[in-house]
């Protein structure tokens, strides 16, 4: 099994037909350890039970970076290697970041309201997630645009690279415009000195999500070769030549 | 009737299908309100006392940009000349068409408005009053919006050329929407007195915007 | 039912295009408008269709219905084919029919005629030029309507379409239909020459 065995579409799909059942099961079973080991995790004691929030929140912040890079990995495969099934990879990943990013937003808002008494609050770290997840919308919009996916798939891919370049740009932007507002980030995490109680749940959430990626990206792409097919057939349907009355 | 119902139904029809531009008006909308905070400062305080304004503003771009192919889309396909010789009065054809524009991109700047007024620290009633005001004073910039759209088409022009001609004539609905939503806040004037101006500027664009453009279109021909 | 034009004249763009321009077409009639390109062809179509603001002359239409204006009974097929690529092709027919008014007729059927039923539940968008031609003809047949404007009809048409589409004029004259149609190719049916411009 090589990448080339991968490119032809028929291939990939005979091949998801037959993983796609045990990665689903295997993220349930991760999510369902995670989840357990989250809810058991001890209180924070300054932040209470709300710390457990950062379950969530943390894996969902992870991968709405993280599925950008796949994106982008996708664009270069679609504008360098003319890989086939790139611009199906592109395409299908945007929705479930955006998805990723939407949930990062909203859990890291209801994490933030017991401290900041608000929902929203325009701290550096929420700032940024809230413009990728805009360029996630507008990303949508791109393909949405544009009937043609081909057609779509270049400008697209162009505008993803375009955004991997741009994004710590814009981070770093964003935590300058902050920290001239406000000195310090209310939401702080400590990377490895976190407990150990916190750190193994999380690493368990943040596999559980990133398998839950890969299962909900695979489905996005048959839906897609398939959408793609249909489209193909119907092309060919109404250039039948019709008997004539 | 039904044939202004066959045309609002087609125009949302179009706006919410593949290339269609209804939801890219409310992001447009939420982009312009979050680029706000970056120019002002993120303090909530301030947000909060310019929110109405800040909305109002993205509302009255976002329903403006995307009137820019009201008309247009339908004049480079020939479909214009067929509702011209249809026996359904242009006017009513125009209204039908501004109608259907303002349920397809103009209902969800209204929907969206909750989510953006939590950005921006507005409390609950704050924002239903801002919302309310959206209510009733979009379909005025929609109507009037709707002769510029209709001036582009016979001018062959369209988005700069169209926002200049159109902004200063919705500067009425920006005055008496701002001042309604923040004499809900604020006070001290009474939200009564500047939000039935507001429902009237709405009424008075829902005559006006269609007459004129019709005008437009019939002596724009060639 | 007569339709005629008396001292028309019609200037675009400060160039006067024509004028003193006669015509006349009766019920049952087809009139084939030829010319050299730019003597105006389309341009007396659309002054017809009321497209196009008349400066001089007057177009009148005798024996049609009284209650309308002479646009409300004619059909114009243009260039563009005033569909729309985001809708199916039912969709699009289905439109015009309910829009137009009238005397709708059955969608499927005017497909049928048009053959096109094929594609009736797929977007315009993925018609050829020519099956979008027969889609805009296929709105002719959806509304009644008693004339017909007709610029280059048969352009983009191959020669199956073109006898089917010469059928379904046919069909109209003999409903008492009119037709005025700008071509610079022969329309296979019958048809009196109107020729504007001079020397072709």
């Amino acid at each position: 099994m090589t990448l080339s065995d991968l490119a032809n579409p028929t291939r990939f799909l005979s091949l998801t037909t037959r993983i796609l059942p045990w990665l689903a099961g295997a993220t349930a079973i991760l999510l369902a350890i995670g989840l357990t080991q989250s809810v058991l995790a001890p209180d924070d004691y300054q932040q209470g039970a709300t710390v457990k929030i950062m379950f969530i929140h943390v894996p969902n912040a992870w991968l709405s970076m993280f599925v950008w890079g796949v994106m982008s990995i996708a664009s270069l495969g679609t504008l360098v290697w003319r890989h086939p099934l790139a611009d199906v990879a592109a395409k299908a990943a945007a929705p479930i970041g955006a998805a990723f990013t939407f949930l990062a937003l909203v859990t890291g808002s209801l994490w933030g309201r017991p401290m900041w008494g608000t929902y929203w609050e325009w701290d550096a770290r929420l700032t940024s997630v809230l413009i990728l997840f805009l360029m996630y919308l507008g990303l949508i919009a791109l393909w949405r645009a544009v009937e043609d996916p081909s057609r779509a798939a270049r400008a697209a891919a162009i505008l993803t690279l375009v955004g991997a370049i741009n994004i710590p740009i814009i981070k770093f932007s964003v935590d300058w415009w902050n920290t001239l507002h406000q000195p310090a980030s209310v939401m702080k995490m400590g990377g490895p000195s976190l407990d150990r109680a916190f750190l193994i749940p999380l690493l368990v959430m943040a596999v559980a999500f990133s398998l839950l990626f890969v299962t909900l990206h695979l489905a996005a792409m048959r839906n897609e070769i398939l959408r793609r097919r249909l489209r193909a057939l119907q092309m060919l349907q109404a250039s039948q030549r019709p008997a004539l009355p | 009737m039904s044939a202004l119902g066959a045309l609002i139904r087609r125009d949302i029809r179009i706006a919410l299908r593949v290339g269609g531009g209804a939801l890219i008006g409310v992001l447009f909308f939420l982009t312009v309100v979050v680029l706000m905070p970056f120019a002002l400062g993120p303090d909530l305080a301030l947000l909060g006392r310019l929110g109405p304004a800040i909305l109002w503003l993205g509302a009255l771009l976002a329903s403006l940009l995307t009137l820019d192919r009201l008309f247009m889309a339908d004049h480079d396909d020939g479909s214009l000349d067929v509702i011209l010789m249809s026996r359904t009065p242009l006017e009513l054809a125009c209204a039908a068409k501004a109608l259907a524009h303002w349920l397809a991109a103009g209902v969800p700047l209204i929907v969206a408005t909750p989510v953006l007024g939590m950005l921006l620290n507005l409390d609950g009633a704050s924002t239903a009053a801002v919302a309310l005001t959206l209510l009733a004073g979009t379909p005025a910039l929609t109507f009037t919006g709707m002769i510029g759209a209709a001036l582009a088409v016979t001018l062959q022009r369209g988005g700069l050329l169209l926002a200049v001609l159109v902004l200063p004539l919705s500067i009425p609905v920006l005055i008496f929407g701002v001042a309604a939503s923040n004499a809900a806040i604020a006070g001290p004037l009474s939200f009564g007195t500047p939000f039935s101006i507001l429902c009237a500027l709405s009424l008075a664009s829902l005559v006006i915007g269609p007459f004129a453009a019709a005008a437009s279109l019939r002596h724009g021909l060639d | 039912m007569r339709l005629s034009g008396r001292g028309l004249r019609c200037v675009r763009g400060g160039r006067e295009v024509f004028s003193g321009l006669e015509f006349h077409a009766a019920a049952g009639e087809a009139l084939a408008v030829v010319g050299p390109n730019g003597a105006g062809k389309t341009s007396l179509l659309r002054l017809i269709a009321g497209l196009l603001a008349m400066d001089g002359g007057s177009i009148d239409l005798d024996g049609g219905d009284a209650e309308l204006t002479l646009a409300e009974q004619a059909h114009y097929l243009g260039h563009r084919d005033a569909m729309k690529p985001a809708l199916s092709v039912t969709e699009n027919l289905t439109f015009w029919a309910e829009f137009l008014g009238g005397i709708p007729a059955d969608p499927a059927e005017c497909l049928a005629a048009v053959g096109l039923s094929h594609a009736a539940l797929l977007p315009a968008a993925y018609l050829s030029a020519g099956q979008r031609r027969r889609l805009s003809i296929a709105r002719l047949l959806a509304v009644r309507r008693p004339i017909w404007l007709l610029d280059e009809p048969t352009s983009a048409l191959d020669a199956a379409s073109q006898r089917i589409f010469a059928g379904l004029m046919t069909a109209h004259l003999a409903g008492g239909g009119l037709i005025v149609a700008a071509t610079h190719a022969p329309l296979g049916i019958p048809a009196r020459e109107l020729r504007i411009g001079g020397e072709s």
